[in-house]
């Protein structure tokens, strides 16, 4: 059960200058060891007392962990503890890779995006309540998962890929990374590795307790956009209960390239649907070479639910994700 | 909470609830697997062999009429016993592989297995109560005298050279115990655990029980399916030892040698029915 505390438990916090003393530290308290980037997933944890480390390691004074600057390719490398309100107003990013400024600026509040980092939102825990709360569920090491029984409050959760657990990601750049087909750059004491996005995220079929393939003693240096979709048509929409300060309901991010008036290539990817987010390749394949119109856009949001299980109380979700994959086709709402 | 065994957590009313076995077990089930391998070698090649001879002799008018070829399991047995042994293999490798670092979709696999170890005891226990001699497998009062006196032989005591084994000598009989046991806990339960998970079979019920019987549950699954890894090592090892190749040629192509059957078997324990020699299938196997 969560217990709001007055204090956080004690733990020993380290505030590295360098991305190598960072990596030094995370693979010498290992699994003891928690990541600290702007603290808005990190501070629910701690304050309900329902994760606790032994070691906090602070990445606020990484400065090679911040900023965005131009790739040899032509494309971006961000830094993973880019502020979301950085990355949102950045004149590059802003300039061919508008779907993932329109996704930052979407993130919750101006204060959060502040403060928020983008590897803190592509990397945040899932927002289930039960799991949050502080109970033994499935995702927690438990046996069960509370949002999924007969009476359980699941209108938030999962409509696609639930395994036992039906928590969902609730990252708003997460999609739109994947659209615009990023690689997700991890350094650890044995080196770096670079993970697509969209294999950077993981279900609970692969591993329940994770939402990312992020292990301990791991670290997220940089997001890595190519050149390969700058400039697309892109479409980016979140559908949330207050237009403020709130986690989506179902968020669509896509990349279309068209060409007198058919669609040559696509990326479509929504979110809080499942417990990672779902790139739509079945849609992407369908939607090839075919002309962008209400027709293609009605086939595709056909298309995109085509497997959708929904809960007691999730099922709005289906026609949901079905209207913002047409939009994604369309460009936006019907005229 | 947790301590070694289990591991404790909090339901949503606050209570304390059994979650389910300590996975930190399995590196044990694991080690306990290969000390053993390790101390039985060593045991083997470097412990006092017992004067005299080994075993005490047969009946050589009943040896005599041993065939040449001695069925020893059916085909029905044998495909059961290799159905049984790859679904177990599945299972304790889905199960034991995310607890050692390797994360994969392990659920499904892990049921699906589950079913075909279940469907296949299910098929052994009325195959061997209607089709095999059912007790010839199951430990008795003589198998416990044996033990003794191989113990204490062992031990440098004089006791009697023992018996030759009937079909199936007393560490047989123990190891088949110790996976009926076994077996008694995971299959039911994993039977009941399968109302937790989706599947084409039914709906799911996660309510079925209460939060404490759902733990116990997990927590007998759990043990007893660290415990089979550590057996499983074990039988997989003595399966390859040099001096036990015979018993496993003997399950993958049915049949014994007659020198085999002498040099292990007591004819008077193993009544080989002769009258049409070499029949496969004409006696009691």
């Amino acid at each position: 059960m969560a217990i709001v505390h007055d204090v956080m438990p004690v733990f020993e916090l380290f505030q590295p200058t360098t991305v190598e003393d960072t990596v030094a530290l995370l693979d010498q308290y290992d699994k003891d060891a928690w990541v600290l980037a702007g603290g808005l997933d990190t501070f629910d944890w701690f304050k309900d007392r329902n994760k606790r480390r032994q070691v906090v390691v602070d990445l606020s004074g990484v400065q090679g962990l911040r900023g965005v600057k131009k790739a040899a390719d032509g494309g971006l490398e961000i830094g993973a503890a880019t502020t979301l309100t950085d990355l949102a107003n950045h004149a590059l990013v802003k300039e061919s890779y508008a779907l993932l400024s329109q996704a930052a600026a979407l993130v919750a509040s101006p204060q959060i995006r502040n403060q928020g980092t983008l590897g803190g939102n592509v990397s945040q825990d899932t927002r289930c309540w039960y799991y949050r709360s502080g109970w033994t569920c499935y995702r927690a090491g438990g046996n069960i998962c509370y949002a999924d029984t007969p009476s359980a409050i699941n209108r938030e959760h999962a409509i696609f890929d639930a395994n036992r657990c039906v928590a969902v990601n609730p990252s708003d750049t997460a999609p739109a990374l994947i659209a615009l087909d990023a690689q997700m750059v991890i350094r650890s004491s044995g080196g770096e590795r670079v993970v697509n996005a969209e294999n950077y995220f993981i279900g609970p079929s692969t591993d329940i307790m994770r939402m990312t393939v992020l292990r301990p003693g791991e670290l997220l240096t940089a997001i890595r956009v190519p050149a390969t979709w700058a400039n697309a048509e892109f479409y980016f929409e979140k559908v949330r209960e207050r237009l403020v300060w709130d986690f989506p309901l179902v968020n669509v991010a896509s990349a279309l390239k068209v060409s007198g008036g058919m669609i040559q290539g696509s990326r479509i990817v929504v979110n809080a649907v499942a417990a990672h987010p779902m790139r739509l390749t079945t849609v992407e394949n369908a939607i090839a070479g075919k002309p962008r119109n209400e027709e293609t856009a009605s086939m595709a949001g056909d298309l995109a639910v085509q497997g959708a299980r929904p809960l007691a109380h999730n099922g709005y979700k289906i026609p949901l994700v079905r209207n913002l994959v047409k939009r994604a086709i369309r460009g936006g709402p019907r005229a | 909470m947790t301590n070694f065994l289990v591991q404790w957590g909090i339901n949503p009313w606050g209570e304390d609830t059994l979650i389910h076995a300590q996975w930190g077990l399995v590196y044990v089930a694991f080690a306990f697997g290969l000390g053993f391998m390790v101390a039985h070698t060593l045991f083997v090649k470097f412990w006092p062999k017992p004067a005299g001879p080994v075993t005490a002799p047969s009946n050589e008018a009943k040896a005599a009429r041993v065939p040449a070829r001695v069925p020893r399991h059916s085909l029905a047995a044998r495909t059961f016993h290799w159905i049984m042994a790859a679904s177990m293999l599945t299972l304790l490798g889905t199960a034991s592989a995310p607890v050692l670092g390797l994360q994969f979709n392990w659920i499904e696999i892990h049921w699906i297995a589950g079913l075909a170890l279940t469907v296949s005891i299910v098929y052994h226990i009325i195959h061997a109560s209607f089709w095999l001699d059912f007790w010839s497998i199951w430990l008795n009062k003589e198998d416990a005298r044996e033990a003794m006196t191989r113990l204490k032989r062992a031990m440098g005591q004089s006791a009697p050279a023992p018996r030759k084994a009937g079909k199936y000598p007393w560490d047989n009989k123990m190891y088949h115990t110790a996976i009926v046991l076994t077996a008694l806990a995971t299959v039911p339960t994993g039977l009941f655990m399968l109302n937790r998970v989706e599947t084409p079979l039914f709906t799911r019920n996660p309510y079925l029980f209460s939060d404490t019987t759902w733990g116990v549950m997990y927590v007998l699954h759990g043990l007893a399916g660290i415990g089979l890894v550590g057996l499983t090592i074990a039988h997989i090892y003595f399966a390859i030892r040099p001096e036990k190749l015979w018993i496993t040629k003997g399950m993958v192509f049915g049949d014994i040698s007659r020198e085999e059957f002498l040099h292990h078997h007591d004819p008077e324990r193993w009544i080989v029915d002769t009258s049409t020699p070499g029949a496969p299938g004409h006696q009691r196997v």
